[in-house]
């Protein structure tokens, strides 16, 4: 996909789409039950909105991504670069 | 910094389902917490310490992680680091009583120390000597939807249409957040910052211009004529005004 179908997919927007404040206000939420079904189905069915939020918003899914490895890891993953 | 708290009520008038977990039912790990941290003397002392540890470990695998998509290197991110769990303790403190159990106590817990690194990398975006907005290099649109260098038919066509449609659809506002986000490749977190706004509010002008521009490029035959995605329920942006 190039071009006018990537401009398209970027355009295009989802009407559940909550936005920023309400996606982060239930990021904790939305990643423990994510943590709890890595399917993610559970977390997509009951908060939609957020879901489609994280689809289309770089900086919450950013936050999202870092918040989930944060609670899977418990904060003790190393940075890979200091690995000896 | 965006609000991190949230109450069961809020998400009800916000038509958001309520979450799993009820009020006053914590799980064994965040009781403690909760009792320690509400606490006084040597033990919530003792539990600030663990809990601060704890962000900072979280705080620094963050700014690692996001390698690459900032230029703070060294001593400086080990620093931002250190801030980022700082202000996340003192807000995590202020917003005790706001946790209600939708999820463990440390989930709540990082999420502060995860967007307060977000809110400081923004910030840092613009102690870059090149950092500017109102650059407007429209000749690198075409790379940002993957149009190769030598389709050059291409790359000359949706630079024409992407500028008029912006130029005729678009209010100054609206023009002023897409060419700093789209065209000038200037994060949102920093035009956050530049502008004096919130990210909700630069989402939420984005979005109108995504669908104006979405319908100028369907009338005018340059995209096909699917206009959204999936169905309507939540509290949505198009509801937010």
């Amino acid at each position: 996909m190039s071009g006018w179908a990537e401009l398209d997919e970027f355009l295009s927007t989802d009407p559940r789409d909550v936005g920023c404040d309400e996606a982060l206000r239930l990021l904790h939420v939305y990643v423990d039950l994510v943590v709890d079904d890595k399917s993610k189905v559970e977390a997509a069915r009951r908060y939609a909105g957020i879901a489609a939020h994280l689809r289309a918003c770089g900086p919450c899914r950013e936050d999202f991504e870092g918040l989930l490895r944060a609670v899977a890891t418990r904060g003790n993953e190393t940075d890979p670069d200091e690995r000896p | 910094m965006p609000s991190a708290d949230a109450s069961l009520g809020d998400q009800v008038a916000a038509g958001l389902p309520a979450p799993t977990r009820i009020a006053g039912r914590l799980d064994d790990e965040s009781r403690r917490w909760m009792d320690e941290l509400g606490g006084t003397g040597p033990p919530r002392d003792e539990a600030l310490g663990r809990l601060h540890d704890l962000l900072l470990r979280v705080a620094r695998a963050e700014v690692a992680r996001r390698r690459g998509r900032h230029p703070i290197t060294g001593p400086e991110l080990d620093d931002l680091a250190h801030q980022a769990a700082d202000d996340a303790l003192v807000a995590i403190v202020a917003k005790l009583s706001g946790f209600r159990g939708e999820s463990r106590f440390t989930t709540w817990a990082y999420k502060f120390a995860v967007l307060e690194v977000s809110s400081k990398l923004g910030r840092h975006f613009w102690q870059r000597p090149t950092a500017s907005i109102d650059v407007a290099d429209w000749e690198r649109l075409p790379d940002r939807f993957g149009v190769t260098p030598d389709d050059h038919a291409q790359r000359l066509e949706l630079i024409g249409a992407v500028r008029r449609v912006v130029s005729e659809q678009l209010t100054p506002h609206q023009r002023q957040v897409f060419v700093a986000l789209v065209v000038d490749d200037v994060p949102l977190d920093a035009l956050v910052i530049s502008m004096g706004s919130s990210r909700n509010a630069i989402y939420k002008t984005m979005f109108d211009a995504r669908r104006k521009l979405r319908a100028a490029l369907v009338a005018n035959g340059y995209l096909g004529a699917s206009a959204t995605k999936g169905a309507t329920g939540g509290l949505s942006m198009e509801e937010q005004g």
